[in-house]
């Protein structure tokens, strides 16, 4: 059965206070997971305050502040911090976002920080996402044809560029996937929002020649089906885009192909 | 014991079942036909409030009702038949618990569907 309880050893407990700078003019608290795995010690929530003011805009910014003025020992993923590569997606005031397009200011009162929901810890804010990248490479994400390699590009008219319009924005970072208590409760053999969304980013390519075998290979009662529209992941993404309605178009095609 | 398969080992898993589409679509297909059968219910059930047995059972008793009400029944039962697996594969994580609830929500469906066309039967034929 679901467990709605968390296990013993992920029971948060208190965590340590690191105060305002006296001179601070805009005092604002990060409270952040934090969990090593190196000790036997359970997670914690620890809570730093920083001045605002002497910070940059973006909730990134705060973190790196911290990481580089009060704990180094912080640990998150970041890289491009400019919403494009997807590394810095986390819970951000209990929504799922990328620290580095959320701005502090969009935040009231205390900044609470987690790792992306119910996902394996691997420490501190740095979720395991080896599993959906195997799922991602299980979709078979590239083009795949039986004519021979013509001697330029693979053509496509201007319209069935537009196809691709909200699909090939997505960055893999997660925040969908992890927001959807479909994938929380089955993401053995639940595809999730974002390995979808990428599955009919190929089922949309007119250039592709493989969108039967790619139907074949999704219609499974769990691989989409687990999908009951809630739409949290269309409300959690960072970039704006709608796996809800991709995984829609998903299961059109498998109507249209069968009805 | 640690599970040394790769992670593209466990997403690829045994495949996939090639099935799923007809379940999406007889939900679909279910649900459209009970807005009107249910209507007709709730319907003929406020207009019959009050109504003594023999009212009652002379309005089932009806060929035409019946047929309607044998609709809502067949429609209702695969509907929910349809639902609670959706639910039981969402929730039920063990494997043999979840065979025995979807085996379990086979036979409950139909012995309600089949006890409620009887009912039905039985006043249209007298």
């Amino acid at each position: 059965m679901v467990e709605i309880a968390l296990p013993a050893n992920s029971k948060i407990g208190k965590g340590v206070a690191h105060p305002a700078p006296e001179e601070a003019k805009q005092p604002r608290t990060l409270k952040i997971y934090r969990w090593n795995p190196d000790d036997a010690e359970n997670p914690r929530v620890d809570s730093y305050t920083i001045d605002a003011d002497d910070c940059g805009p973006m909730v990134l910014d705060a973190l790196i502040k911290v990481k580089n003025e009060i704990d180094s020992t912080l640990t998150f993923r970041r890289s491009c911090r400019e919403g494009i590569c997807g590394s810095c997606a986390m819970n951000i005031d209990g929504q799922n976002t990328l620290a580095c397009t959320k701005g502090i200011d969009e935040i009231k009162g205390d900044i609470a920080i987690y790792p992306l929901p119910h996902m394996p810890v691997i420490k501190d804010l740095v979720p395991d996402l080896s599993s959906l990248y195997a799922q991602y490479q299980a979709i078979e994400p590239w083009l795949k044809t039986d004519t021979p390699q013509p001697q330029n590009e693979w053509q496509q008219s201007r319209e069935d560029r537009e196809q691709l319009d909200g699909l090939y924005e997505c960055i893999l970072c997660a925040c969908c996937s992890t927001s959807c208590p479909s994938y929380w409760w089955n993401s053995d053999k639940y595809l999730g929002p974002a390995v979808l969304l990428q599955a009919y980013r190929w089922l949309a390519d007119s250039r592709d020649e493989k969108t039967g075998e790619r139907l074949d290979d999704l219609e499974d009662p769990f691989r989409v089906y687990r999908c009951h529209t809630i739409m949290n992941c269309a409300k959690a993404c960072p970039k704006g885009l709608s796996p809800a309605k991709a995984i829609t178009e998903i299961k059109k095609m498998m109507v249209a192909r069968e009805v | 014991m640690a599970d040394m398969r790769t992670p593209l080992s466990r997403a690829r898993g045994l495949g996939s079942a090639k099935k799923g589409t007809e379940h999406f679509w007889m939900q679909r297909v279910t649900a459209l036909a009970n807005i009107p059968l249910m209507m007709f219910l709730v319907g003929a059930l406020v207009v019959h409030a009050g109504s003594d047995y023999t009212t009652m059972t002379g309005f089932l008793g009806n060929p035409f009702v019946g047929v309607l009400m044998l609709l809502l029944i067949f429609s209702a039962c695969y509907h929910m038949r349809l639902g609670l697996q959706v639910v039981i594969e969402d929730y039920i994580h063990g494997e043999a618990t979840k065979l025995l609830a979807l085996i379990a929500n086979q036979f409950f469906t139909l012995t309600i569907a089949v006890a409620c066309a009887l009912a039905v039967a039985k006043l249209v034929i007298g």
